[in-house]
């Protein structure tokens, strides 16, 4: 019989400790795939984070480095510096790592136009920890440290990352994408393989966000979880490139 | 040979500089050295001080406590670190920019007009200079003939040109 | 040897960096170590490495992390609040089995406290540099000569014990400009690093940098090992100097800035027939107990001289087993005793000495 779907080079062979309906393993698949296609698996140094990815050093078959929590940015940088910039690097990075207690790191490692990429997964919680507010939770959204619903007046409005980091000159490519359909899911794929093209290239800074479920800690079914992600998310996160260097070449 | 020396002034007068020429001086002589800046806020436009040991032995502490000789450049330093010399100890002062007297008695005081010297042989900013000599030629720190050596040295390569008027101010000096 | 020249304590630790073949520097301005980074700026590109001036201390001390991941010989550089921000880092290279140097220029505390020299990390440095069981390799220099031969021997030992290591400076040190010689050629091991994640190319199995082990027999088993290693160290790295110690009644114990101060006071109190001497530990981590429990047979007294309210005391007295009296001499928030408050407390030390 011919196999026509098998695991990527790139993907471990083990199980990973994702909840049922988790698309991180999606997103992993998708990086797995880009790595394996364009040849870089190889050449590749990912760096992970503290939150639900933290261990995604047991699923990338890459050489991979644990950073504490919202310092993968500045690890990869030395990563990538110290290598003469000939290794390809990635950080894989949830939205507390990223946008909360990394925001330093993220800001400046794309002001700088470090040339890595980074898959940033935004799923609007922190989930590792239990379903605490995150800086992408919703207005009014309810979470365990929001109990009554995001108060804006007390807690402050959700960041938009993309469109944040598509103002500095360092970002080579920006680009919000989703796992919710297998339009987005292809669509996401080929956003990942542009950033990592752009990387190639030394073009600069290249993240690629991808609106994530989390049906555990949104007490959703895992279809029921993507609906919500479609109806609330992607308004207040709309898809699309938010900075392309390579535009209009 | 040991030299415990405070040089103090006004930052831009050179009084970093006037101790990195004696140290490479006592250096070149064969002594043991050491030299420590003041730093931080105080040197931004403030006042800027510095300490030189020069020893036949290996240098302990780079503080200077009881100096052997005070460079004052500025009527401040003199009030500061007039008590940090030693009796027998030497006090060289700037007169133009100083109206006092030292009040002690048990020191070598010599009064020189350094700024007014330097403003008149188209030396200016060279004061520190004329106070060098003088100095060298009070302390032996080093042989008149390593001078120009230690010039060389301490003159960054940018400025090379200014070895030759450098050199003559010392020499005023270290002829008064 | 090249020429003997004026040289900053903190210029010679960027150069016997280089000379150390160490390629790759990751810093955060403060005063008083800023010549180290402005050196390592203009020296680092011409000798095709990499200086980059992170957004902070904690992003410098994570890229430190990475470069070090990657197999590189690494390093940054601050002063003690900054080195505080590194704290983390630091904890994460030691759980991580990574080497790399870190040094502190020290200047007076708590918080932002000042910017005038001070040894009051010393904790911080030997006993708690970050959460977690684990020590950094902590050396001090005592002139700016031996600044060089520390640096050296520093990235060395991290690299042989893969950990951290930590030069222990104060603001005299870093400050102050010494007639220094620098070797042509460094003579500093270089050890394999098959661990490095530096891309499998394809050639072998991926290699995997981390501290996390959620498994609490697991955790415990890495700790242990660590600690053997640790042990290890503590036997075969104690190092220091002995100042006039041989006979030595009152025996004065003082690193870095302190010692050079000591010294003068050393001398002047055998001018007066006091037998004192020093003895002037080189590594603080391992701290030189075996030397201090050897003297205590004979010593009546031992004198901790240190900028800080009295830290490295503590150590002093656990490697004696507290067999002899231990007198502080000591300033902070940036004074810096005398030899002769030193003197002072060597004579209080020997009167009280029964």
């Amino acid at each position: 019989m011919e196999k026509v779907f098998s695991r990527p080079a790139a993907l471990s062979d083990v199980s990973t400790h994702y909840c049922p309906g988790c698309t991180h393993g999606i997103i992993h698949r998708l990086v797995a795939e880009v790595l394996d296609e364009m040849g870089l698996t190889g050449n590749t140094v990912g760096v992970c984070p503290v939150g639900c990815s933290v261990m995604a050093y047991n699923y990338f078959e890459c050489d991979m480095v644990e950073a504490a929590h919202g310092r993968a940015p500045a690890v990869a940088t030395g990563i990538k510096r110290s290598l003469g910039g000939n290794v390809n690097v990635f950080t894989y990075q949830g939205d507390g790592d990223l946008a909360a207690i990394g925001t330093a790191e993220t800001v400046h490692a794309a002001t700088r136009g470090e040339n890595i990429t980074t898959i940033f997964v935004n799923n609007a919680i922190y989930g590792m920890t239990g379903g605490q507010m995150a800086p992408t939770s919703l207005p009014d959204m309810v979470t365990q440290t929001s109990p009554y619903g995001r108060d804006v007046k007390v807690a402050g409005y959700p960041v938009r990352v993309c469109e944040m980091l598509a103002t500095l000159s360092g970002t080579a490519y920006a680009e919000r994408v989703a796992v919710d359909s297998v339009k987005n899911v292809n669509a996401a794929k080929k956003a990942i393989k542009k950033a990592f093209t752009m990387q190639q290239e030394k073009r600069g800074y290249s993240i690629v966000e991808v609106l994530s479920s989390c049906p555990t800690n949104w007490g959703l079914s895992p279809v029921k979880a993507l609906d919500w992600l479609r109806e609330n998310m992607m308004p207040y996160y709309p898809l699309g490139v938010y900075k392309d260097i390579t535009q209009g070449e | 040979m040991n030299q415990q020396i405070i040089i103090a002034g006004f930052g831009g007068q050179g009084v970093l500089f006037t101790g990195k020429f004696m140290a490479y001086a006592g250096l070149y002589q064969g002594f043991e050295v050491s030299w420590l800046p003041s730093y931080g806020p105080e040197m931004r436009g403030g006042t800027a001080n510095c300490n030189v040991v020069i020893s036949d032995q290996p240098v302990g502490s780079p503080i200077v406590i009881k100096a052997t000789s005070l460079i004052a450049m500025n009527a401040p330093s003199l009030e500061k670190f007039e008590d940090s010399v030693v009796p027998g100890g030497k006090i060289f002062i700037d007169s133009t920019l100083i109206s006092e007297k030292v009040k002690r008695s048990d020191v070598d005081a010599f009064y020189l007009p350094a700024t007014q010297m330097a403003n008149e042989h188209g030396m200016k900013g060279l004061s520190n200079m004329i106070m060098l000599g003088k100095f060298i030629k009070e302390t032996n720190i080093c042989d008149e003939s390593l001078i120009e050596k230690t010039l060389k040295k301490v003159v960054p390569p940018k400025k090379a040109d200014l070895i030759e008027k450098n050199m003559q101010a010392i020499q005023m000096g270290y002829q008064l | 040897m090249g020429e003997k020249f004026l040289m900053k304590g903190n210029e010679a630790l960027g150069e016997a960096a280089i000379l150390a073949g160490c390629r790759n520097f990751f810093g955060y301005p403060i005063t008083p170590q800023t010549e180290l980074a402005a050196y390592m700026a203009k020296k680092l590109p011409k000798a095709g490495g990499t200086f980059l001036q992170a957004e902070s201390e904690i992003a410098a001390i994570n890229m430190v992390y990475g470069a070090a991941s990657a197999g590189q010989r690494v390093m940054t550089s601050s002063s003690s609040p900054g080195v505080s921000l590194k704290s983390e880092g630091m904890s994460y290279l030691a759980g991580s089995d990574l080497p790399a140097l870190i040094v502190n220029v020290q200047r007076g505390g708590p918080g932002l406290g000042g910017i005038q020299p001070a040894q009051s990390d010393y904790f911080q440095a030997t006993h708690g540099p970050g959460h977690g069981d684990f020590r950094l390799l902590v050396f001090a220099p005592s002139t700016v000569q031996e600044v060089v031969d520390t640096v050296f021997l520093a990235f060395e030992k991290a690299d042989e014990y893969r950990m951290p290591a930590m030069i222990l400076a104060d603001g005299i040190l870093g400050q102050m400009m010494e007639p220094v010689e620098f070797p042509e050629h460094a003579q500093v091991k270089q050890f394999d690093k098959p661990w490095a994640t530096t891309g499998t190319q394809g050639k072998r199995k991926k290699n995997i940098i981390n501290s996390l082990f959620l498994q609490p027999d697991e955790l415990e088993i890495i700790n242990l090992k660590r600690f053997e290693r640790y042990q290890k160290i503590v036997e075969n790295e104690q190092r220091w100097e002995e100042f006039m110690v041989d006979d030595a009644e009152v025996v004065v114990v003082a690193y870095g800035a302190s010692a050079r101060i000591a010294k003068n006071a050393i001398r002047s109190a055998r001018e007066k027939g006091i037998k004192a001497g020093l003895i002037r530990p080189i590594s603080l981590w391992p701290f030189p107990e075996k030397v201090l429990r050897e003297k205590a047979k004979t010593a009546k007294a031992f004198v901790s001289v240190e900028l800080s309210m009295g830290q490295m005391i503590n150590d002093v007295r656990l490697a004696i087993e507290c067999s002899r009296p231990v007198y502080l001499c000591n300033r902070v928030g940036g004074m810096v005793m005398t030899p002769d408050e030193v003197e002072a407390v060597i004579v209080k030390a020997q009167g009280g000495a029964k």
